[in-house]
């Protein structure tokens, strides 16, 4: 029908700003499709390892850590070989410093697409967030091999995996879209946030052990939702300690807040990116 | 919104914030202070940037100011107007990239922009992945690429290079590109901003006749331009802009002559910058062109007397020059020359300036935008060559004493002095 075409209304922000439309996100998924392959094939480009890097990274920085707070300091491991110990909590702790400092930066390497050119613009710190998730998934393959070699089998608790995955993804795109919208206004975000990822993990239970927490800050150090998370790895797949579903829980909230609060921000802040960038 | 239009536009404005200057303190106190307060200086600043509660006017510009007009459908209308006049803010708004600061615009179907050639494109991806990148960046859907995916390629005559990484294209081969994805865009309404100005002059030619195309497809665009004479082949209408207000809106022709009134007073010709070719001995120094009112601006009436004065400059021993004006079309096209040649007038130049004129007695060009080139010889060699020394605007003059002129368009450049006769036959007698 010749009536019903679509008609774009530009006009200053109205009253419901932060809603989506839902079908205008669905006429751009072969964009969002064609800004992944970018990520994931740009980021080896001209280099001679190629994807291995995927596996080298979180590899050698295990073979570090052990090096230093396995052999050295001689940290506590829950009753699993160190090397293991840490490799299970670097995987999903390099999917979330690569993917939040990509992200974080989204926006001011992009200056040039989307000051030219509409398009959702959460596309572009949710890039980087399902670009990494292809490292993520290679790290752990290398993870199912080291649990074979180490003559680890895990139980039915496995099945909490997914949601585990779930909640990094959550939390991880969050923190992006509140930097990423900081960072494009305020470059100091940019410089910081090398620092934050690296304060961030050693805040996270890392190189240690989350029982080195006492019991009675346990649900509120569990509001850092990558203590879940990384938590929940070891006990499901090293099977070192039952589910540990309070820190699950906590750090789902917070997520689920930070991730709210980090959306509303971005889309207050996204109509005016193209005049501050 | 009525049925017929395509694009309406109600009080836009567009307010930025401009920078201001920094104050540099005196004393040492004063620059201590100054420099562990900066950061709260500089909050407040970047801070500023998105803020616009107080309305300070010291450091905010009107980009835009109650702009409003309408577009039909199909239409195709040019913005013209001086830097900073606001052509890019209006169509950064209606492209979505900024928003307004208050007004409204309403476009009916898609849109589609082309503010940059190139958009998105990535330099470690092939030709073949920017194509979809870059493609579906500017709108298209993955499907609409594949039915196009031949025909970008074979436009942008890359078919052997497509699976090589951009970056290690031409800058001629990455303009084609651009430009053959953008061009096979297919929306309602297009947006065009100085898209035109790249690549080498026959593929400006190319991209130019694909613009003719694109909006004899029956589509609404609206085009950005510099160049005046793009805007004259491809927009029946143009938008002028001033300082963020919109002086005339009206067709094409009309809006021109107002707008080289506006720019023609504070427009000196400087012959130094312009690129040109030659050994030297003989330069062309200076250049203007009137009629026969004295009327001093960079246009002229067809089928006015028509005064090229120009000054030409010594710098070796030389002793007969040529000389010799080409007329072209935007396109490059050769229309037709002016040469002491011609004339069989064999100059020699002894002192160290010559002035000339070049006359034409009734100006044969239909209304429009030429470029003149100028070459001149100096014993038979070329001292002095500018293909683009002057940009004529000729605006509609009674060549016919009062007939209708030819479109450029439709019936082609030249005006030729002709008549005719009839004779009635009439049947059995």
């Amino acid at each position: 029908m010749q009536d019903k075409v679509n008609i774009v209304v530009i006009k200053p922000r109205g009253k419901k700003w932060w809603s989506i439309e839902w079908r205008e996100i669905w006429r751009y998924k072969d964009l969002l499709y064609f800004l992944v392959m970018r990520d994931i094939k740009i980021l080896y480009k001209q280099t001679v390892l190629g994807f291995t890097w995927a596996i080298i990274r979180p590899l050698l920085s295990m073979f570090v850590f052990t090096l230093i707070f396995g052999k050295l300091a001689k940290l506590t491991s829950d009753g699993v070989p160190y090397a293991i110990f840490n490799y299970t909590a670097l995987v999903p702790w390099t999917y979330f410093s690569s993917s939040l400092t990509t992200s974080t930066q989204s926006l001011i390497m992009n200056v040039r697409i989307f000051t030219k050119v509409y398009f959702p613009r959460l596309f572009i710190p949710l890039t980087p967030i399902l670009a990494k998730l292809v490292d993520f998934f290679i790290a752990f393959i290398i993870l199912i091999i080291m649990m074979a070699w180490y003559h680890i089998y895990p139980t039915v608790k496995i099945l909490i995996i997914p949601y585990l995955v779930f909640l990094m993804i959550l939390f991880s795109s969050g923190v992006s879209m509140w930097l990423s919208a900081l960072a494009i206004q305020y470059r100091d975000v940019k410089y910081g946030v090398q620092f934050l990822a690296q304060f961030l993990m050693y805040a996270a239970p890392v190189v240690w052990s989350i029982s080195l927490i006492p019991q009675k800050y346990r649900l509120l150090y569990g509001l850092y939702p990558m203590a879940g998370v990384i938590e929940g790895f070891r006990c499901s797949l090293l099977n070192t300690k039952p589910i540990p579903w309070d820190l699950i829980i906590s750090g789902t909230i917070s997520a689920l807040i930070i991730f709210i609060t980090g959306f509303l921000y971005f889309r207050w802040k996204e109509r005016i990116f193209a005049d501050v960038a | 919104m009525r049925n017929n239009i395509s694009i309406k536009v109600e009080n836009l404005s567009k307010i930025y914030r401009i920078g201001l200057k920094e104050e540099t303190p005196d004393t040492f106190v004063g620059a201590v202070k100054g420099f562990l307060l900066r950061p709260v200086e500089n909050f407040r600043r970047l801070r500023k940037l998105s803020k616009f509660k107080e309305m300070e006017t010291k450091d905010v510009i009107w980009a835009l100011r109650n702009v409003s007009f309408e577009i039909k459908k199909g239409e195709v209308v040019g913005i013209v107007g001086e830097n900073g006049a606001g052509k890019s803010t209006l169509l950064k708004i209606l492209a979505r990239v900024t928003d307004p600061t208050s007004g409204y615009a309403l476009l009916s179907g898609r849109v589609g922009s082309l503010l940059e050639v190139g958009t998105g494109m990535h330099p470690e991806l092939t030709g073949r992945e920017n194509i979809y990148l870059s493609g579906t960046i500017l709108g298209m859907t993955k499907k609409e690429i594949d039915n196009k995916f031949d025909e970008i390629v074979e436009f942008a005559n890359l078919s052997k290079f497509i699976d090589t990484p951009v970056k290690r294209y031409s800058s001629g081969m990455k303009v084609r590109l651009g430009f053959a994805i953008a061009a096979h865009l297919n929306t309602d309404i297009l947006l065009v901003d100085e898209v035109l100005a790249v690549g080498d002059l026959s593929f400006q030619r190319k991209s130019l006749g694909k613009m003719r195309d694109v909006v004899s497809e029956g589509r609404t665009v609206l085009f950005v331009s510099h160049n005046m004479a793009a805007v004259q082949a491809l927009c029946p209408k143009t938008m002028l802009l001033h300082s963020g207000k919109i002086v005339k809106i009206d067709r094409t022709p009309e809006v021109l002559k107002e707008y080289f009134k506006l720019m023609g007073n504070k427009n000196p010709k400087n012959l130094d910058n312009l690129k040109r070719e030659g050994n030297g001995k003989v330069k062309l120094t200076s250049l203007k062109i009137y009629n026969n009112l004295g009327d001093e601006f960079n246009y002229v009436r067809s089928g006015d007397v028509t005064v090229i004065e120009f000054t030409l400059e010594k710098y070796a021993i030389v002793k007969i020059v040529d000389i010799a004006f080409r007329f072209r079309d935007l396109f490059g096209q050769l229309l037709f020359t002016c040469s002491t040649q011609f004339t069989g007038q064999t100059l020699e130049i002894n002192s160290q300036r010559l002035r000339g004129k070049c006359i034409l007695n009734k100006f044969p060009l239909a209304p429009g935008i030429y470029h003149i080139g100028f070459w001149v010889a100096a014993d038979r060699e070329r001292a002095d060559y500018l293909e683009k020394a002057l940009e004529l605007q000729v605006i509609e003059g009674n060549f016919w004493k009062g007939g209708k002129l030819p479109v450029v368009r439709k019936d082609g450049p030249f005006l030729v002095e002709h008549k005719w006769v009839f004779e009635e036959e009439k049947n059995g007698q």
